[in-house]
């Protein structure tokens, strides 16, 4: 569903270019969980922001269900951002004036859905990461480890196929971390795909694909049996 | 992203900011204060202007003569006559003599007053109501009867309770019969039009220094008629007195458009000085709206990153300037009527703020919202989620 065939991403272009993305080509199917592992600058971010639609590739091509996002307009990004995949942020990214049931809310107004349903659709994806009874609380009220619940619940609302999570683990202690980690898995078990951006390899080792990026390159894609165990 | 959802978040962002929101607002609530306060307060005085030109009587043509080195050959017949050869322009005519500060006595009480001349249509011609008994009749003038119409100040000064209709009164020394009691016209004081007293115009010639009757009324049938009307009056006067400068014929309408012209022109200029304190409001709500639109770049982007699409964002923040500008309308619109209420008190001048007003006070300041929220909205609006989403 998702494929990326030669896609460079230039800034810069003429002398002092900076590749970020380098002739990247990959497809990930539906209901995968690939960890994509590098070193910070190795391209990993400009990679997710590709994939999420965020970003544009300057030359080659981003197929996401048949779809080529190259060409789509800000509005038709917009649109897949919101329906096709969910985002999960090192810093949560939860609106701090808005309450637990306002941010989880936000992508369901985004899409049109009426309040009434959109209530029953908040509150089923805060019971699913557990934090049903903090409707009403605000971010900042919150642990690390709950915000980022709630920012997986926002991810979730909308019910996306697709969650993409950029170093989810990266600002949680390592206990609250692997928490986080078997809930992905969990989430993989159900039938998303997820996409996991880290640059920690104990964190990718719970993916079931891992693919190394170093300097714009993919310099591996391997299979692998999740081993949720090297999270300690 | 619906108007309702929009209007949420505006008002949230306007209430969580409250004391910053409230100052954004200043500006538009005194523009719009201003406005309305300066345009109510002159339309106020404009309207009483010509009100009061009103009730004297815009179709009225007053005509002076200032005869030439005393020689006066026009009789009041020859005038009266006049008007009703051209009875499709003239609807009534009256001599008119005034007589300032004559003594009217009744037993031991002296009263100075005015005293007036006319014949039988000027009650009607100066819109003067008799409350009690008759005014002067077409026989009392042509007979020279010496009998009067009083205004209510004279009443109550000279008679208190009792009635004065068939009692005899004095005027400069001579008696006069009091055959009505005018309607109050303004509040029954020496210095309001109650303090008068009217008799026929040919008993009137005689009380004046000169014998003579140098002032007419005459009564245009409708607006459209003043015209050839004044002109008849010329050609006629004219062919007596072969000189411009023994008589002036004039009409208050011309005064009333002068007026109207002058005081349209004064409130079009204040309004303008104060719209311009709207436009520093705008400029105020600009400024503020990109400084909120900086404090939340990561919040743009945030909303960005799950969906928000380009009109979203744009919608957002134009709507919240429309809210903090049109609140401030609202609140200046009440601050204007207060003011101009106030201030209509305290000038003596009728008040009033018109609907008009409030409609086009209130449209400007939406207005302004949108013309100097536009651009900040459409800054946020382009932000760059990735940019946007690093920023801290």
């Amino acid at each position: 569903m998702i494929e990326l065939c030669d896609v460079y991403k230039i800034y810069d272009e003429g002398e002092n270019e900076v590749r970020a993305l380098d002739g990247v080509t990959f497809r990930i199917s539906e209901g995968e969980f690939v960890a994509i592992v590098g070193k910070s600058g190795s391209g990993k971010s400009t990679c997710m922001n590709i994939i999420g639609a965020l970003d544009v590739p300057t030359r080659g091509t981003y197929k996401l269900n048949g779809t080529d996002v190259s060409k789509l307009s800000d509005n038709e990004l917009a649109i897949i951002r919101n329906k096709t995949l969910g985002f999960i942020f090192q810093q949560y990214n939860l609106i701090p004036k808005n309450s637990i049931y306002e941010n989880v809310e936000l992508p369901l107004i985004y899409q049109g859905i009426p309040a009434s349903k959109r209530r029953e659709m908040v509150i089923s994806s805060l019971e699913r990461v557990g934090l049903a009874d903090r409707l009403h609380h605000m971010p900042n009220q919150l642990s690390g480890g709950q915000q980022q619940r709630v920012s997986i619940a926002r991810a979730l609302a909308a019910n996306p196929p697709v969650i993409l999570a950029d170093e989810p683990t990266g600002a949680l202690d390592s206990k609250t971390g692997k928490d986080v980690m078997k809930f992905l898995m969990s989430l993989n078990e159900s039938g998303k795909t997820i996409i996991l951006i880290t640059h920690d390899i104990g964190i990718a080792e719970c993916a079931k694909r891992i693919i190394r990026i170093h300097d714009g390159k993919i310099v591996s894609d391997t299979q692998n049996i999740p081993k949720p165990e090297n999270l300690e | 992203m619906s108007i309702y959802q929009c209007l949420k978040l505006a008002l949230k962002s306007i209430s969580g900011n409250k004391m910053r929101s409230f100052l954004t607002m200043l500006g538009v609530i005194i523009g719009i204060a201003a406005v309305i306060t300066l345009v109510s307060v002159v339309q106020g005085f404009s309207n009483d202007l010509v009100s009061t030109f009103d009730s004297i009587g815009t179709n009225n043509i007053t005509v002076t003569l200032n005869g030439r080195g005393g020689n006066m050959n026009i009789k009041p017949e020859e005038m009266i006559q006049l008007a009703d050869d051209n009875r499709d322009l003239f609807s009534g005519v009256t001599p008119s003599v005034t007589l300032v500060g004559a003594v009217v006595k009744y037993g031991s009480v002296n009263i100075s007053s005015s005293v007036y001349g006319g014949n039988e249509e000027y009650a009607k011609i100066k819109d003067y109501a008799v409350a009690n008994g008759r005014f002067i009749s077409y026989i009392d003038t042509t007979n020279r009867n010496y009998v009067c119409v009083i205004g209510t100040y004279v009443a109550n000064e000279l008679f208190g309770m009792s009635d004065p209709i068939g009692k005899i009164l004095k005027i400069n020394g001579s008696a006069y019969t009091i055959i009505g009691i005018l309607e109050e016209e303004g509040d029954s004081t020496e210095t309001s039009t109650d303090n008068m007293v009217i008799i026929p115009y040919s008993v009137a010639s005689r009380l004046a220094r000169n014998s003579r009757i140098s002032s007419y009324t005459f009564v245009a049938t409708d607006s459209a008629s003043i015209e050839p009307a004044k002109s008849i009056i010329e050609d006629y006067l004219y062919d007596i007195f072969e000189d411009e400068d023994a008589y002036n014929v004039s009409n208050l309408s011309e005064l009333v458009d002068t007026i109207e012209d002058l005081t349209g022109t004064l409130s079009t200029v204040l309004a303008g000085i104060a719209a311009i304190s709207l436009l520093v409001g705008g400029i105020g709500i600009m400024n503020i709206m990109l400084v909120s639109v900086t404090e939340r770049t990561r919040e743009i982007g945030i909303r960005k990153a799950i969906g928000g699409k380009r009109r979203d964002i744009l919608a957002q923040f134009v709507i919240e300037a429309i809210i903090t500008s049109g609140l401030g309308g609202i609140i200046g619109i009440i601050v204007g009527a207060v003011l101009s209420t106030v201030l209509a008190k305290l000038l003596g001048v009728s008040g009033g703020v018109s609907l008009g007003a409030i409609i086009l006070s209130f449209s400007v300041s939406v207005l302004i919202g949108i013309l100097f929220g536009y651009f900040p909205a459409a800054k946020a609006s382009k932000l760059n989620p990735i940019d946007a989403l690093r920023h801290e």
